[in-house]
């Protein structure tokens, strides 16, 4: 099901996992992963809780015992490398700052344990902390910071090393939506600056599509697709991927295809190439309504409602049909 | 009264029958014996006290107390660190057995262990001395280490390890902070125990090794030197709560209460060479060093000059000719649960009450001063009880209550470690959800903090009964000739000379073990998840 589109694209430096499998006892929790990270490139893997996305973080990090499979940087085997040399960064989802070290003793760690001269290391911890904003909190407990600077301190002390590959479980996690916009730009800033290969892992589709240059689906520990954003966004390969993404799948029109709310008519009159349907809910979005229908076959579907003038969106129990916009339909396998 | 000076009011109350329990039973007996000591007459007399640092002899004791406390809590450490990892974070088959049996020697009282490593071949030498002091304290280090190395933050290395750290870097800076209030406490229970030590160095020691406390018994018994005994326990006492008050001190920035983890975030199988090494060193060391003692001691039980069987345990029934027994062994089996019971209901009231206050205030110092008996001489316990609970409403010698209440002082300590996590670890928001739910402080407490609390302190009377059923020092002073319990009864037939004396006592250690591993499983079983510091 992964498209071959964007491996010919990806550069042979960087990140490379071949076929890699983990397992717990005799549950199989990634099978048969390929993925690629070149330098400079964004890569997110979109999943559902439980599709192995952590799993996927921690087997590249060599924090997770592999069952099978390769794990190389340019070329490099890194099967008998160990976490620590890998010179690769991980950001936790819970950041798991240390308790008992300041906010400038966590940026600093990795720093010291290169053995760098004391004033560079002071010096890079305070420039790290400036380039997310925490400028002057060096000297605070972690304890005493709310979740966003957690997370600030969180991602200076996994960039102030330098890594060459950067990874971030749910960089945005529990954040409050304004401050997720926010942090959203921010992280797009500093992966920019930079020529940094960056791998992160998102449950939230939005976050994917914001951050990444490339986007890999995951379900139930296997790849559904691998290609650049907009072609996931807008070819979904297969119905779960469309599902995930808040497309409609419905053989209503025929063969089986995935169509957005917003790209299935909603009509009170019939007319030639529509279906009957009836709604069965409504719903106010920020700009639109949503509406649900029932085919007579039994599939629901939802619909954006978006005509000028209220109240625009039919109450339930009003029957009507639906008709597909030109070019909204996305063919299904 | 607002709801705040009520509630003020009964976490005083609450604190306040720990504290009475501790003053009258411990408190008023050690300051009756000390006084008679020190002050015959009414008034001070500091000779014994400059003779205990003046006389060679007696400096020699004092020294030799504290190395050799140092050297064996040294010694635990490096021992059953490694066993508190394994025991914490491995995933194996027979876990939770290992897991009961490596606590079961901590519960053993010391003559019968002694006699088991003498029964081994062990020599008395200093070294069997620090063998038998690990032998009784790693399970503190397994259980109190363990218990925080189990609710680590596994990320928290893991983000070590990504940020450039090897192992053993993670180790000494991101570990080993983390662990180190779990290790000091526990560091500090065994040093108060090996300071504090009585039967392994009489037994084990040789003639010629005395520590404070068996200076303190022979000064007692054999001199009849009531003022240097006196000063002596001075001595003791005035160092326990020094060490107690530096380790409270030193540790005031308290540690980040742990967070309860899931086993498969926190345990996985041994999947590196390394692992399998390290796990099954590990066992080997407690096969040696806590399991083999034990075993011999079942074996001699069972191949008594009859022949291999049951003889032994069929011999404990009778009342033989010439022994110092005025009952059948057997039945101290009946005394020793009656009165384990009896402590374990004492103590788990007194300590629960203590937990709750605790857990009310954020200061420690009720927990401090419940562990000061922990290191004092059980033998002026002893005297103090027999000197001090003799006069009216506290007249209770030759009463049958006096035994359960010195083994529930001795219990109470470890009620408190059990309980006091649990009910500080009781999200306030719940209680804050009851109370907008319409119930009162009281209803709260009835609704909210017992049942939760419940099963914590039914674990805790189960160790409490452990606890009771081997402890020795105490009981053997208070406790009554026709109604002994089974340590003393051990202790009492390794004193008879012949065969068949010290197999009835290996048979009267193999039903106390019995007794002690249920004990201690049954309490393993009822724990709230693996929640509590010991």
């Amino acid at each position: 099901m992964a498209t071959s589109a964007a491996q010919t694209r990806v550069p042979a430096a960087g990140l490379e996992g071949r076929g890699l499998e983990v397992r717990y006892g005799d549950a199989v929790a990634l099978a048969a992963i390929d993925l690629r990270v070149g330098p400079g490139e964004v890569v997110a893997v979109l999943g559902p809780s439980g599709s192995g996305k952590s799993t996927l973080l921690r087997a590249v990090a060599g924090l997770e015992p592999l069952a099978a499979g390769t794990v190389t940087w340019a070329g490099e085997d890194l099967r008998r490398v160990p976490p620590h040399r890998r010179r690769f960064g991980l950001m936790f989802q819970d950041h798991a700052l240390f308790p008992h070290r300041d906010v400038a003793g966590n940026v600093a760690f990795g720093l010291r344990v290169q053995g760098l001269p004391a004033a560079e290391i002071r010096a890079r911890t305070e420039a790290g902390l400036a380039a997310v904003g925490l400028a002057g909190f060096g000297a605070r407990s972690v304890r005493e910071l709310s979740g966003g600077e957690q997370q600030r301190v969180a991602l200076a002390r996994a960039l102030a090393p330098g890594p060459r590959l950067l990874m971030l479980d749910e960089p945005l996690g529990a954040l409050d939506r304004a401050l997720r916009e926010h942090l959203v730009d921010e992280l797009r800033a500093l992966f920019a600056r930079r020529e940094r290969a960056v791998l992160l892992v998102t449950h939230d589709h939005e976050e994917a599509f914001a951050l990444a240059d490339r986007v890999l689906v995951l379900h139930a520990g296997r790849v559904e697709q691998d290609d650049d954003a907009a072609t996931v966004w807008s070819r979904p390969a297969s119905p779960f991927v469309a599902r995930f993404l808040g497309y409609n799948v419905t053989t209503a029109f025929g063969a089986p295809v995935a169509v957005r709310p917003d790209g299935l008519v909603w009509s009170a009159a019939p007319g030639p190439g529509t279906v009957a349907v009836t709604v069965v809910d409504r719903t106010f979005r920020r700009d639109h309504f949503r509406i649900r229908v029932a085919t007579a076959t039994g599939e629901t579907l939802d619909v954006a409602v978006r005509e000028v003038g209220a109240p625009a969106a039919p109450a339930p129990g009003t029957p009507g049909t639906l008709a597909l916009a030109p070019g909204a339909a996305v063919a299904l396998p | 009264m607002t709801p705040t000076v009520r509630a003020r009011l009964g976490t005083v109350v609450a604190a306040a029958v720990p504290v009475g329990f501790v003053a009258v039973l411990f408190g008023y007996p050690v300051a009756a014996i000390i006084g008679r000591g020190l002050a015959p007459d009414g008034t001070l007399d500091p000779e014994p006290l400059r003779r205990v640092f003046t006389d060679p002899a007696l400096r020699g004791v004092v020294w030799f107390t504290v190395w050799q406390a140092a050297l064996s809590t040294l010694c635990t450490l490096v021992l059953a660190l490694p066993g508190a990892y394994v025991l914490a974070r491995l995933r194996f088959p027979g876990r939770s057995l290992v897991r009961a049996l490596v606590t079961v020697p901590f519960a053993l009282p010391t003559v019968l262990v002694a006699n088991a490593f003498l029964a081994v071949g062990v020599p008395r030498s200093l070294g069997a001395v620090l063998l038998a002091h690990v032998f009784f304290n790693y399970a503190v280090v397994v259980r109190v280490v363990g218990m925080r190395w189990r609710n680590l933050d596994p990320h928290e290395a893991e983000a070590a390890r990504m940020l450039g750290a090897s192992r053993w870097r993670v180790a000494r800076e991101v570990t080993a902070p983390a662990l180190r209030p779990a290790v000091v406490a526990a560091a500090t229970i065994t040093f108060l125990f090996c300071f504090t030590s009585f039967g392994v160095i009489l037994f084990l020691g040789g003639p010629t090794r005395a520590t404070l406390e068996t200076e303190i018994y022979r000064q007692t018994t054999r001199f009849l030197d009531l003022p240097l005994a006196a000063a002596l326990s001075v001595v003791q006492l005035a160092a326990v709560l020094a060490l107690l008050w530096l380790v409270g001190r030193s540790e005031r920035r308290a540690a980040v209460p742990a967070r309860l983890r899931a086993a498969r975030e926190v345990e996985h199988a041994p999947h590196t060479p390394g692992e399998w090494v390290l796990l099954t060193a590990n066992l080997l060391v407690m096969t040696a060093l806590l399991l083999v003692p034990m075993a011999v001691l079942v074996v001699r039980s069972l191949t008594p000059p009859s022949g291999f069987g049951f003889d032994a345990y069929r011999a404990l029934g009778e009342l033989r000719r010439g022994s110092t027994l005025f009952v059948p062994p057997l039945e101290a089996v009946g005394t020793s649960l009656r009165y384990a019971l009896a402590a374990a209901a004492i103590a788990v009231v007194v300590g629960g009450l203590a937990a709750w206050a605790g857990a009310r205030s954020r200061s420690r110092w009720l927990d401090g001063f419940l562990a000061v008996p922990l290191g004092v001489s059980a033998v002026t316990l002893g005297f103090g009880f027999l000197i001090a609970l003799d006069e009216g409403a506290l007249d209770l010698r030759g009463s049958a209550v006096l035994v359960p209440l010195a083994q529930a002082l001795v219990a109470l300590p470890f009620v408190v470690l059990l309980v006091g996590p649990v009910l500080r670890s009781i999200d306030p928001r719940l209680r804050e959800a009851a109370a907008m739910l319409g119930a009162s402080p009281a209803a709260v407490r009835r609704r909210i903090d017992l049942p939760i609390a419940a099963r914590a302190l039914f674990a805790a009377g189960a160790f409490a009964v452990a606890i009771a059923l081997g402890e020795f020092g105490a009981t053997t002073f208070v406790v009554r000739p026709d109604a002994p319990t089974l340590p003393v009864v051990i202790a009492r037939l390794l004193g008879q000379p012949g065969e068949a004396a010290f197999h009835a006592a290996m048979a009267a250690s193999g039903i106390l073990m019995v007794l002690v591993v249920v004990a201690v499983v049954v309490g393993d079983r009822a724990r709230v998840g693996r929640f509590g510091e010991f």
